[in-house]
């Protein structure tokens, strides 16, 4: 049920995130889902890839810092209040979200939402005794 | 004004008969009463007895700080601790702070020093000063305190801080006389602007500024924008605090050295060697009065110059100009000794952080800032936002807890902090000093 996602550390400057994108793009990398967090002097950029493994290594020989961190990714209906729904089930359960994307693309008629528990498993098995369909990485490496 | 007539305006020839005089009594008293010294000079081949002229100081090994580090906290005081009324404290490179002690003569002579400090700047009985040097451990607040006191002035004790009451203070006590940092006292001209207040139309006539380097463009701007005389102090708690050199309301060219109790040199940082009046070069001093803590040929690795023309205020003494730079390291933050080896032993001291980092030293808003750019590498690196930024509240507070200064902690990618072959660049100061 844990999907990979690969974090990058970047200062806060022009350039930086352009710098990332091209060496995954001339490695042949696709980058599945993205988020940036940022603060006035640096930023965190999480992906997920095609390719994790290769993505890692990449970046790292081009002397980039990257973490590896498991998450989960879910399906939620695309229509008004899905999300809301995920969440409230979330809520209910005082599962706290250390943060969240979009995915780029859908997963059929559903958008694909990435989360990030403090607790990956008892989150997700809530998330599926609720009636959630929570992807397995494969999938969401594929889509 | 000069405070004391006579020795401050000695003819060079009696001036320089009584600096060996006490040189010699200096050399021999602690020849036989601190154990270092009388290792330190038969090392060195030399007898005390054998000073005979000031060219014989010359022969004299120096003393390092590395000497005093070596002999904390007390080793290196020349008299029974039942002799000594007072300790200072100044700041250390290794955590181990560099420790000064003072009989009552001590005491005396340096509220006498202060004196001639003060009269030079034009302070005396009916003036008000108002005082902004810290008070404690730092020699800054007590010695202008002694000083102003001495000659007749009152003394306003407001110490350093707590910016909002000492405009209160300035506006409603009308203090004549200002000491300070340079910086703080930028900084309080332009608390008084926010605050709606006019900096001129305070009744100072003059402000006594030390505790760190400054331009002669800094004086222009403190002048201009607080309407008073600045003068430049220079003093070490290692000699006796302030009240080494100052400069004089007539002339503000360069600082008279008080040669009768500190006898200076100007020597090449690389030999050793003594350098002619008017070259540049590392400051050196002897102690000729202190009692509890003199020191011989006392590096100071402050760079500046000596010159001996006597001064259109009177005194004959030599004067130093002002400091260009230091032989060593050290950085001078708000009047806070800083070393960037103290900062690299805090950083080695949080898990996972590798040797490697800058200290960027600025000036904004005429207040030193100091920023610490240290490398994310994977052992330090998480996916979340507020990971990081404990880590850098972790970093700023050893540091202000260590060394006393907030720093600015700047968290940048590996790498980008330039790799040396040799001595590596460890410090970018962008004030214009």
């Amino acid at each position: 049920m844990r999907v990979e996602q690969i974090s990058v550390f970047l200062e806060n400057k022009a350039g930086r995130l352009s710098e990332v994108c091209r060496i995954l793009g001339q490695a042949d990398i696709n980058i599945r889902a993205l988020s940036l967090a940022d603060t006035t002097d640096f930023g965190i950029l999480r992906l997920i890839v095609n390719d994790t493994a290769k993505a890692k290594a990449t970046l790292k020989e081009k002397g980039f810092t990257v973490g590896r961190t498991d998450v989960v990714a879910v399906e939620v209906p695309d229509r008004p209040g899905g999300l809301a729904q995920v969440l409230g089930i979330l809520e209910e359960h005082e599962i706290n979200v250390e943060y969240m994307y979009a995915f780029v693309q859908q997963s059929g008629a559903n958008a694909v939402i990435i989360f990030r528990f403090d607790d990956l498993d008892m989150a997700a098995g809530k998330l599926q005794e609720a009636g959630v369909t929570v992807l397995p990485g494969e999938k969401v490496y594929a889509l | 004004m000069i405070f004391d007539q006579e020795f401050e305006t000695l003819p060079r020839e009696g001036l320089e008969a009584i600096q060996v005089r006490r040189l010699r009594a200096v050399a021999e008293r602690l020849y036989h009463t601190v154990p270092f010294y009388k290792k330190h000079f038969d090392e060195a081949g030399v007898r005390p007895e054998s000073i005979k002229s000031l060219e014989d100081l010359k022969r004299l090994p120096f003393t390092e700080k590395q000497h005093l580090r070596d002999n904390y906290p007390f080793g290196m005081f020349a008299t029974p601790m039942d002799q000594v009324v007072r300790i200072h404290v100044s700041s250390g490179t290794t955590g181990k702070p560099t420790v000064v002690g003072y009989t009552k003569g001590d005491i005396n002579t340096w509220s006498e020093l202060m004196a001639r400090t003060v009269s030079a700047a034009g302070c005396g009985p009916g003036d008000i000063v108002h005082n902004a040097y810290g008070y404690g451990l730092f020699t800054g607040g007590l010695g202008f305190h002694y000083g102003a006191e001495r000659v007749g002035a009152a003394v306003i004790p407001i110490s350093g801080g707590q910016t909002q009451r000492q405009l209160m203070v300035m506006s409603d006590f009308g203090p004549t006389i200002l000491t300070c940092t340079p910086s703080y006292a930028l900084y309080l001209a332009e608390a008084a602007g926010d605050a709606g207040m006019d900096f001129k139309s305070f009744k100072f006539k003059a402000g006594i500024f030390g505790a760190e380097p400054w331009s002669e463009e800094m004086r222009q701007d403190i002048e201009a924008k607080m309407g008073l005389k600045a003068m430049d102090i220079y003093g070490l708690s290692e000699m006796i605090g302030p009240g080494v050199s100052v400069e004089c309301i007539e002339a503000q060219s360069g600082l008279h050295v008080f040669e009768d109790h500190f006898l200076p040199e100007i020597i090449d940082p690389d030999t050793g060697e003594n350098l002619a009046p008017g070259e540049v070069g590392e400051l050196v001093f002897t102690t000729l009065t202190k009692e509890a803590f003199p020191l011989i040929r006392y590096r100071t690795r402050d760079i500046t110059t000596l010159r001996y023309e006597p001064c259109v205020c009177g005194r004959t003494l030599a004067r130093m100009g002002k400091i260009m730079g230091r032989s060593d390291d050290m950085l001078i933050i708000r009047g806070v000794n800083v070393f960037p080896s103290q900062v690299e032993a805090v950083l080695m001291d949080v898990k996972g952080v590798e040797p490697h980092y800058l200290l960027v030293v600025a000036r904004e808003k005429q207040l030193d800032t100091l920023e610490v750019q240290v490398e994310v590498n994977e052992a330090i690196f998480t996916d979340e936002v507020k990971g990081l930024q404990s880590l850098e509240n972790d970093i700023h507070k050893r540091i202000k807890d260590m060394l006393g200064v907030s720093a600015k902690v700047r968290l940048v990618e590996p790498k980008s902090i330039q790799r040396s072959q040799g001595k590596a660049q460890r410090v970018i100061d962008k004030r214009n000093l």
